[in-house]
């Protein structure tokens, strides 16, 4: 028990000094000013699967108060347990920016980024979503039966049918108007069609094509990916 | 010293002395054990996970869910002894689905109980260990540490070989294992003693130097991505010298191929004469298989054949042209149909694929005439990276066992691997740098550099890891097992039409085919005769959004008649009639009923398109045509239960009744619009 505990303080103590030594800017390492700001270019709101790199880098841009950028200072990425940076730290480039991979981490649900410059003065948090397995099961069924109407973008093989419809369908990153259905409603109108709730019956019912399990799966990948975030607050969790 | 001997005398002075100090000892060595309990990680945590749901609302309930002690998870019969449950207190609590902290997270939702199948088998880890450490991490007694969520979806594959709609990474892994050529030189043995057969088509190269020239050869052994980004050949990393020898070998080695000699007209660069070309080539749908890059350097067309972006640097004009008359006559195993082209519309498509160069790809190639030296020691080469496993070689045999078997690679302990500098030491990274960079292993060896996408090797390595010594000792009543494609061929004069216009290319007929146009095994049930001969005809495109699109085979008459009686007879639905429905019962009033049904309740218009001018759908097929193309049986058959004629179909089972069904069909058999005559 002992030695444990002598190896631990001697593991801390050299930690600390790793990271210090980490932390220390390196030589000719840009001073960041006060007023500096970092802000989002690229890479935000992505979708991925658990413990999944995401599909394009997360790019963060440091300028000053006047709007010139920073070139040279060290920016530094945190993320939740689990997500992985290639590479979690380094100096922005001649424009001020800074680029890394990210991968998400082992647990489904939103996660956050936090991009700091060294002194931790500025910081940036950028959103990105994982999938788990049933979220990944809806987005199946979704690419499958639902997109060609519920996703605006077309692509040579999948021209989007939304425009053709009135009323339009809403996609399903617009979190204001689906956040205002409840998880019942969301299952009745996928499972009934549009006219369960009073909309329009261009929505066909599903459920005689899906199962139950299905239709949850949906709901839940409508959940994750929805803008603003989904919150459920029939149901209060913490009473402290 | 004198110390010392009165503190003996003090405790051990006399035997009554002796005797108390001894039952002290004895006791306390006696508390060690529990203590140790007491204080053990997992006791610790139960204590955690008590203190957190004591701030939750319904921490009542929470806490008559606890059971205090060590938990296990026990299935003999699977193997599975798992204690995970111990500290992991919170998995089947829904109302914890907020909490983030480990180890007292809710297990997101899964299609299996949690008890079912316990934890390891998914999760892997030691499964009987009661320390964090030793369950989760490899220790010098357990090789199996936590498999990251990364290639979580390995673990479904070891009881599901066939491809499940929730595991797409693994579905994604399985494919490449069959199409990037993985198969043809390792053995991959499913569990259910499937074998994984490759689904790529690597030319033959027996008469090569009728196809293209040494420079081309060389060019390509180099670098194979340098011509065709898109080519599933992999990179060997090869020498100028190296790749010198293999070219003047493949040359050497090659023989005239099975097909006459033609003289070819000398290519015209005129652009009058390539444009032509070009629309002959959109007009015949080429690009529904074969992909160009565009002027904006994106890939534009299908991946069923070889990308052409440069194609008019590799190919010779005669056999390009004796290619495009009849793919069959150069390979007989193609998956190229046979489009019955004039001499003329050959020519045109020759000259427009021969416009398509690359002056740089062969401008720094010059190769001397090669030696006999040369030829031998590119024969060498041949033989030493295996090049007879993928592709047909005179002379040279197909190499039996020619790189590992990968069965079990998904359970193979690290203590047999060698691990390259700088990649920590677990099996998904030894997968993942295998794949990706082969060569770092060591230079002699043989793999080759595929170009793969990161989300390819990770689904790569995913297929891979579930190839588990575990998939091979569960319980065969757990396998689900692979589907094999059937070996159905149809019979007769329409047999050898089908095989020789590649119809099982797209199409699917009894379980056997591809995907990329509709299953064809009930067409007779669902169209009219007079419909199908002008379709085969002239195939117009029933879905307008689609690019891809079926090419039209210039038949003759008598072949579309062979074909038509072919699919009418033999392609039928055995659940009902083709002719069940008499189209007298179809009434005007019906059809007026079915009208407002399709306009207002069902709203059809909303993914189909009947009237160019009013509606905009473009999901579904074009209705304007559906009373001449349809039978009515199969569309009230197809209204009452869409899934049940083609399963998976977008279009939803609306639970339609038979009163609605029948009006839609009456319906929908008013709609007759001719296609212009002479229209494409």
């Amino acid at each position: 028990m002992k030695e444990r505990a002598i190896l631990l303080v001697l593991l801390l103590g050299m930690s600390a000094c790793a990271k210090r030594a980490v932390d220390a800017p390196a030589s000719g390492a840009a001073a960041v000013p006060s007023g500096a700001v970092l802000t989002e270019v690229s890479g935000g709101k992505q979708v991925t699967r658990i413990g999944a790199l995401l599909d394009q880098p997360v790019v963060v841009q440091l300028n000053d108060a006047q709007g010139t950028a920073i070139p040279g200072a060290v920016l530094s990425l945190s993320g939740a347990q689990g997500v992985k940076f290639d590479p979690a730290s380094g100096p922005t480039d001649a424009t001020g920016q800074f680029t890394t991979l990210v991968s998400a981490p082992g647990t489904s649900g939103r996660f956050q980024l936090l991009a700091s410059t060294t002194d931790g003065k500025v910081q940036l948090k950028v959103e990105q979503v994982a999938l788990g397995y049933e979220q990944l099961l809806g987005r199946q069924l979704s690419n499958q039966y639902c997109v060609r109407c519920h996703d605006p973008e077309s692509t040579p093989e999948r021209v989007s049918n939304m425009d053709n419809l009135d009323p339009k369908p809403h996609a399903f990153t617009e979190g204001d108007t689906y956040n205002k259905f409840s998880d019942a409603d969301l299952t009745a109108i996928i499972g009934h069609g549009g006219p369960a709730l009073n909309k329009a019956s261009s929505m066909p019912p599903f459920g005689f094509t899906l199962s139950p399990s299905e239709i949850q799966a949906l709901t839940s990948y409508i959940r994750a990916i929805s803008d603003p975030p989904y919150s459920d607050t029939t149901r209060v969790y913490a009473s402290k | 010293m004198n110390g010392l001997r009165s503190l003996w005398n003090k405790f051990f002075g006399n035997s009554s002395r002796a005797f108390g100090s001894m039952s002290v000892i004895l006791l306390l060595s006696l508390a060690i054990a529990p203590a140790k309990d007491f204080f053990s990680e997992w006791r610790h945590a139960q204590k955690n996970y008590v203190k957190l749901i004591r701030t939750r609302a319904d921490a009542v309930t929470l806490e008559r869910h606890v059971e205090p002690g060590l938990q296990q998870i026990w299935h003999p019969e699977l193997g599975v002894v798992d204690r995970c449950t111990t500290c992991h207190l919170g998995l089947k609590e829904a109302s914890l689905s907020n909490v983030t902290q480990q180890p007292f997270a809710k297990h997101p939702p899964i299609p299996h109980s949690l008890t079912q199948f316990g934890c390891v088998i998914c999760h892997r880890g030691q499964g009987t260990a009661t320390t964090e450490r030793e369950a989760h991490h490899s220790t010098d007694s357990w090789e199996e540490p936590l498999l990251p969520a990364n290639y979580i979806e390995a673990s479904c594959g070891q009881c599901h070989l066939s491809p499940l709609r929730g595991t797409p990474t693994l579905n994604e892994g399985r494919r490449l294992l069959a199409s990037e050529g993985c198969a043809r030189c390792h053995n991959i043995k499913l569990a259910d003693g499937s074998v994984v057969v490759p689904t790529d088509d690597p030319p033959e190269l027996n008469h090569i130097a009728d196809k293209t020239t040494r420079e081309w050869i060389f060019a390509w052994v180099k670098n194979p991505q340098a011509y065709a980004a898109s080519s599933t050949m992999p990179n060997f990393g090869f020498s100028d010298d190296d790749a010198r020898d293999i070219s003047a070998f493949l040359v050497a080695q090659s023989t005239k191929g099975p097909y006459p000699a033609r003289t070819v007209k000398a290519a015209s660069s005129d652009p009058n004469t390539v444009q032509q070309g070009a629309s002959l080539y959109g007009q015949s749908f080429c690009a529904s298989c074969h992909a160009t890059q565009n002027a904006a350097g994106n890939l534009v067309g299908g991946d069923f054949g070889p990308e052409l972006t440069r194609v008019g640097s590799k190919l010779k004009p005669e056999w390009l042209e004796s290619w495009i008359r009849d793919p069959a006559t150069y390979d007989p195993e193609t998956r190229m149909p046979h489009f019955r082209l004039d001499d003329k519309q050959v020519g045109l498509i020759s000259n427009y694929l021969q416009s398509k160069t690359d002056s740089d790809l062969l401008a720094n190639v010059h190769l001397e005439p090669a030696t006999q030296k040369q030829a031998e020691h590119g024969r060498a080469l041949v033989l030493e990276y295996g090049c007879a496993s993928c592709h047909q070689i005179n002379g040279v045999k197909k190499p039996e066992n020619f790189a590992p078997d990968l069965s079990r690679i998904g359970s193979k302990p690290f203590a047999q691997l060698a691990f390259p500098a700088g990649v920590e030491h677990t099996l998904p990274n030894y997968l993942t740098s295998k794949i990706s960079k082969p060569r770092a292993f060591g230079a002699g060896l043989k793999m080759p550099k595929f170009a793969l996408t990161t989300p390819q090797v990770d689904a790569l390595a995913t297929a891979l890891l579930s190839l588990t010594s575990r998939a091979n000792a569960l319980p065969a009543s757990l396998r689900i097992a692979t589907q094999h494609e059937s070996h159905y061929q149809p019979a007769g004069k329409a047999g050898q039409l089908i095989s020789d216009l590649r119809c099982f290319s797209c199409h699917a007929f009894n379980g056997r085919g591809g995907t990329m146009a509709p299953d064809l095994s009930w067409e007779g049930s669902s169209v009219q005769r007079e419909w199908l001969v002008d379709f085969l005809k002239n195939p117009n495109t029933l879905r307008p959004a689609l690019i891809r699109r079926m090419p039209k085979f210039n038949l003759t008459g008598a072949e579309i008649n062979t074909l038509t009686d072919y699919i009418l007879t033999v392609y039928q639905n055995p659940a009902f009639d083709r002719d069940e429905i008499a189209p007298s019962s179809l009434t005007p009033q019906l059809a007026e009923q079915g009208k407002q049904l399709y306009y207002s309740k069902y709203s059809c218009q909303s993914c189909h398109m009947i009237d160019a001018q009013k509606d905009k759908g473009y999901i579904g097929p074009v209705l304007s045509q559906a009373g001449l193309r349809l039978t009515p049986a199969w569309t009230y058959q197809w209204l009452r239960n869409p899934q049940a004629l083609r399963p998976g179909t977008i279009e939803p089972n609306q639970h339609m009744d038979d009163a609605d069904a029948k009006a839609l069909t009456a319906y929908l058999m008013t709609l007759k619009l001719r296609a212009k005559q002479g229209g494409n």
